[in-house]
C-alpha cells in the first residue's frame, strides 16, 4: 500500500513533550504511554526472570539446597503471575501502543487520557502482587493458577491482597483493550478498510476482544475467592453444597483465552517480520484473518482441557479433547502460510527475522505437545508433570516473548531513530536459542518419565535432566542481560535508522521518519 | 471526518495517576481492612487508608468528568470522539455482560450439576459418599453439613417484592425511553419530569432491596453464610443492586446537566450513554428474576 505522510507540515499548534517526570505522570501521548508499558514490563520479565533462576538454582541438583519449601512455593507462584500479568501481557500492550496509531493513520489511541490510566493501574496492581512478598506469612503459594480451596481455606493472609491486584490489572487490561478496540473501529485513516488492515492490528483487535470478554470472567472467579474468604460463602465448599471444581470451571473460562491473549499479537508480529524480510507480500492474508478469528471463537470452548483428572463426565471429556485438538487446523493454517511467505522468498536473516523462524519452529514444537496434552487418555499420564512445564514455556517463550522481541528489533530504529547491532542481536537470538532448547527440552523427558512439578526436591533419577535444564536457563537468563546492553547502546551510539530502514518493510508506519516525531498523522492520511 | 478539524488530544491530565493512587490506597487499605479484622488486629489505620482512598477516587471522577463536560461544552469534540465515546462505553458495558455471564454461568454449575451430584444423581453421583444421606434440592434448604453452613430456613418467594422490583424496573426503562424521545424532539421540559421519574423508580428499586435483605437476615435466615443458596443469591442480587447504585448515580448526573441544557437532539452522548447502562441493567434483573427468583 502506498501512502502520502505530512508529518512535517503539523508541528505549528503542537508543542513537543513536556520537561521532567512531569511528561510521563501525566502523558497521553501514545508513544510515551507505548514506552512505559515496554520499560515496565521488561523490569518485570527480570523480576519474575529472577525467580526462575532461583527455582532453577534450587533444582540444579536433588535434596535441599538454597531455599525452603514454603518460599520455592512462593516463587513458583509468583513467577508465573509476574510474566503473564506483569510482562507478557503489558509488553504486548505497549507495542500496541506505539505501533496501531502508527499502522492504521491516527494520531493517537482514541481515549488518550483513559491510555494513561491503563498504564498507572498496571503499576499500582504490580505494586500490590509484588508486595505480598514482604508480608506476614509470605506471598501467594498455590501455583499461578490459585484453586481453591489451596487458595481459600489454606492460603496465606497476603492472598486477599493478591485478589485485589488481580482486580485492579485486570480493570487495567480492560481499559487498554478498550482504547484497541476503539482506536481499529473508529481511528483507521480514509481507505484503510478493514481488509487492508496490517497483521498486527487484526490480531490485536480480535485479542482486544477476547480481553474483555475473558477478564470480568477472572474478576468474578477472585470475587467468589474473596467471598469464601472473608464473608462465609460456600462458592468452592462442598460442605455447603459448593464445589471447589467449579473454581477450575470458571478460572480456566479465562485462562484458555488467556493463552491467546498472550499468542495472537505474536502471531500478528511474526506476520508482520515474516513477509518483510523474505519481500514477498504475506501468503494468505485472508486465510490467516479467518484462522485467528477461528482460534478465538474455538478458545471459549476448550476450557475443561485442563481438567481431564478432576472427575468430569466422560461426555466432556470427549467434547473438550476434540474441540482442543480442532484448534490444530487454523494454527496449522497460520503456520503454513509464514512457510509459504518464504518459500521462493529473497531471504535475509537479520535479528528480527532470527527470531520470527525461530518461533515458527519452537511454537510448532510446544504446539504438537499441545496436541498430545490434548488427547484425554494420555493427559492422565502427563498432566501436572515437567512434560506439561515444557509444553508452555515452549509456547510463551518462543511464541510470545519471541514475538516481543522480535517486534523490539524490527521496530526499535522506528522507535529510537538509531540501528542495534546487527552482531550483538544475532549473538543475543543464538544465545536465547540455545539455552531455550537446553532448559525446556529436557523437562519433557522428566515429564513423560512422571516427574511432578512445582516441587522443591524431586528423587535422583531426574537428577542429570535437571541438572541440563538448570544449565539452560541460567543462559537464557543472562542472555537477556544482553538484550538491555544492546537496547542501550542502540540508543547511545547507534548509526542514524532512515524512515524505512528494512528494504522490504510494508505500511504506513514506516512513511514517517525515524524516529517517530512525538505527533503523526495528526491529519489521516490517504490509503489507496 | 470533517475536514480541518483534528481529532482532538488532551495535552496531558493529573486525573489518571490521581485516581491511580487512590485505588492503591481504596484497596491496600480494604484489604487490610478485611485481613485485619479475621485475625482480630486493630482496623483503625485501615479505615483511614480506605475512606482517604475512596475521597480520592470521588475527587477524580468528578475533576476527569468535569474537563470532558467542559472541553465538549467548547467545542473541540468532533463527529469521530463521539463514535470513540460511544465505542468505549459500548465495551465498557460488553466487559459487565461478561461479569454477569460468569455469576449466571456459576448459578448454572450448581443447580445442574454440583448439587444433583451431591446428592448421588447423575455421572459424578458417587460425590454422595461425602455426605450419605444428603438430598438435592433447589433453593438448598439442607446443605450437606450442616453443622458447617446451616441452611436458610426459608428463601424470599418470587412474588412479593421481586416480581413488584420487576414491574419497577420495566417501568423505569419505558420511563426513561419516553425521556429520550422527548429528548429527540427537544422538548426539554418532559425529557425532564421522565427522567426523574426513572430515577426516582430506580431509588424505589433499591429501598426495596434493602428491606428484602433486612427480611432474610432476619427472619429468614438467609444469609451470606447459609450455604450456596445463599452465596449465589446475595453475590448476584448484590452486584445488580451496585450496579443499580451506580446507573442511579449516572443518571442523577445526567438529570442535572438536562436541567443546565447541556443536551440538544442532535448532541447528547453522555445521555445516551446513561440510558444504555440503564437498559443493561435492567436486562440483567429480568434474567436474575427468572433464574434465582423463579425457577
Ligand atoms: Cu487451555
Amino acid at each position: 500500500m502506498s501512502a502520502v505522510a505530512d508529518a512535517h507540515a503539523v508541528d505549528h499548534d503542537h508543542h513537543g513533550p513536556a520537561k521532567g517526570i512531569a511528561r510521563w505522570l501525566f502523558t497521553t501521548n501514545h508513544k510515551d504511554i507505548g514506552t512505559m508499558y515496554l520499560v515496565f514490563s521488561f523490569t518485570m520479565f527480570l523480576v519474575g526472570g529472577a525467580m526462575a533462576m532461583l527455582i532453577r538454582a534450587e533444582l540444579f541438583e536433588p535434596g535441599m539446597q538454597l531455599i525452603q519449601p514454603a518460599f520455592y512455593n512462593q516463587m513458583t507462584t509468583m513467577h508465573g503471575l509476574i510474566m503473564v500479568f506483569g510482562a507478557v501481557m503489558p509488553a504486548f500492550v505497549g507495542l500496541a501502543n506505539w505501533m496501531i496509531p502508527l499502522m492504521v493513520g491516527a494520531p493517537d489511541m482514541a481515549l488518550p487520557r483513559l491510555n494513561n490510566w491503563s498504564f498507572w493501574l498496571l503499576v499500582t496492581g504490580s505494586l500490590i502482587l509484588v508486595s505480598t512478598l514482604f508480608m506476614d506469612g509470605g506471598a501467594p503459594n498455590f501455583g499461578w493458577t490459585f484453586y481453591a480451596p489451596l487458595s481459600t481455606t489454606y492460603g496465606p493472609d497476603s492472598t486477599t491482597f493478591f485478589i485485589f491486584a488481580i482486580h485492579i490489572l485486570g480493570i487495567s487490561s480492560i481499559m487498554g483493550a478498550i482504547n484497541v478496540i476503539a482506536t481499529i473501529i473508529n481511528m483507521r485513516a480514509p481507505g484503510m478498510t478493514f481488509m487492508k488492515m496490517p497483521m498486527f492490528v487484526w490480531t490485536w483487535l480480535i485479542t482486544a476482544f477476547l480481553l474483555i470478554a475473558v477478564l470480568p470472567v477472572l474478576a468474578g472467579v477472585v470475587t467468589m475467592m474473596l467471598m469464601d474468604i472473608h464473608f462465609g460463602t460456600a462458592f468452592f465448599d462442598a460442605a455447603g453444597g459448593g464445589d471447589p471444581v467449579l473454581f477450575q470451571h470458571v478460572f480456566w473460562f479465562f485462562g484458555h483465552p488467556e493463552v491467546y491473549i498472550m499468542i495472537l499479537p505474536a502471531f500478528g508480529v511474526i506476520s508482520q517480520i515474516i513477509p518483510a524480510f523474505s519481500r514477498k507480500p504475506l501468503f494468505g492474508y485472508t486465510s490467516m484473518v479467518y484462522a485467528v478469528a477461528a482460534i478465538a471463537i474455538l478458545s471459549f470452548l476448550v476450557w475443561a482441557h485442563h481438567m481431564f483428572t478432576v472427575g468430569i463426565p466422560i461426555a466432556g471429556e470427549l467434547f473438550f479433547m476434540y474441540a482442543t485438538m480442532i484448534i490444530a487446523v487454523p494454527t496449522g493454517v497460520k503456520i503454513f502460510n509464514w512457510i509459504s511467505t518464504m518459500f521462493r522468498g529473497s531471504l535475509t536473516f537479520e535479528t528480527p527475522m532470527l527470531f520470527a523462524i525461530g518461533f515458527v519452529v519452537l511454537f510448532t514444537v510446544g504446539g504438537l505437545s499441545g496436541v498430545m496434552l490434548a488427547i484425554a487418555p494420555a493427559d492422565f499420564q502427563y498432566h501436572d508433570t515437567y512434560f506439561v512445564v515444557a509444553h508452555f514455556h515452549y509456547v510463551l517463550i518462543p511464541g510470545a516473548i519471541y514475538g516481543i522481541f522480535a517486534a523490539v528489533y524490527y521496530w526499535l530504529p522506528k522507535w529510537s531513530g538509531r540501528m542495534y547491532s546487527e552482531a550483538l542481536g544475532k549473538t543475543h537470538f543464538w544465545l536465547s536459542f540455545i539455552g531455550l532448547n537446553v532448559a525446556f527440552f529436557p523437562m519433557h523427558f522428566v515429564g513423560l518419565a512422571g516427574m511432578p512439578r512445582r516441587y522443591v526436591d524431586y528423587p535422583v533419577q531426574f537428577a542429570n535432566f535437571n541438572m541440563i535444564s538448570s544449565i539452560g536457563a541460567f543462559l537464557f537468563g543472562i542472555s537477556q542481560l544482553l538484550l538491555v546492553y544492546i537496547v542501550y547502546r542502540a540508543i547511545r551510539s547507534g548509526n542514524k535508522a532512515p524512515a524505512r530502514p528494512w528494504d522490504g518493510a510494508e505500511g504506513l508506519e514506516w512513511t514517517v521518519p525515524s524516529p517517530a516525531p512525538y505527533h503523526t498523522f495528526e491529519q489521516p492520511p490517504k490509503v489507496d | 471526518m470533517s475536514g480541518n478539524q483534528s481529532y482532538y488530544v488532551p495535552e496531558s491530565s493529573i486525573w489518571p495517576i490521581v485516581g491511580s493512587i487512590g485505588m492503591l490506597l481504596l484497596f491496600f487499605g480494604f484489604g487490610t481492612l478485611l485481613v485485619n479484622q479475621s485475625n482480630g488486629d486493630p482496623t483503625t489505620t485501615a479505615w483511614v487508608l480506605f475512606t482517604v482512598g475512596a475521597l480520592t477516587l470521588i475527587y477524580m471522577i468528578v475533576g476527569w468528568l468535569r474537563d470532558v463536560i467542559n472541553e465538549s461544552r467548547s467545542g473541540l469534540y468532533d463527529a469521530q470522539m463521539d463514535r470513540s465515546f460511544r465505542q468505549g462505553m459500548a465495551w465498557f458495558i460488553f466487559s459487565e455482560v461478561a461479569f454477569f455471564a460468569a455469576l449466571f454461568g456459576a448459578l448454572f454449575y450448581i443447580r445442574v450439576f454440583a448439587v444433583p451430584w451431591l446428592g448421588g444423581e447423575g455421572a459424578k453421583g458417587a460425590a454422595n459418599m461425602l455426605w450419605e444421606g444428603f438430598e438435592a434440592q433447589w433453593p438448598l434448604i439442607n446443605n450437606p453439613d450442616n453443622s458447617a453452613f446451616k441452611g436458610p430456613d426459608s428463601v424470599i418467594g418470587a412474588w412479593g417484592l421481586p416480581l413488584l422490583n420487576t414491574v419497577l424496573l420495566v417501568t423505569s426503562s419505558i420511563t426513561l425511553t419516553l425521556s429520550h424521545k422527548a429528548l429527540m424532539h427537544d422538548k426539554r421540559k418532559p425529557a425532564i419530569n421522565w427522567l426523574a421519574l426513572t430515577v426516582l423508580l430506580g431509588v424505589v428499586f433499591l429501598f426495596f432491596q434493602v428491606e428484602e435483605y433486612i427480611e432474610a437476615y432476619a427472619h429468614l435466615n438467609l444469609t451470606l453464610d447459609s450455604g450456596i443458596y445463599g452465596s449465589l443469591f446475595f453475590l448476584m442480587t448484590g452486584f445488580h443492586g451496585l450496579h443499580v447504585l451506580l446507573g442511579g448515580i449516572i443518571l442523577s448526573v445526567i438529570l442535572v446537566r438536562l436541567i443546565k441544557g447541556h443536551f440538544s437532539s442532535h448532541d447528547h452522548f453522555g445521555y445516551e450513554a446513561g440510558a444504555w447502562y440503564w437498559h443493561f441493567v435492567d436486562v440483567v434483573w429480568i434474567i436474575l428474576f427468572i433464574f434465582v427468583y423463579v425457577v
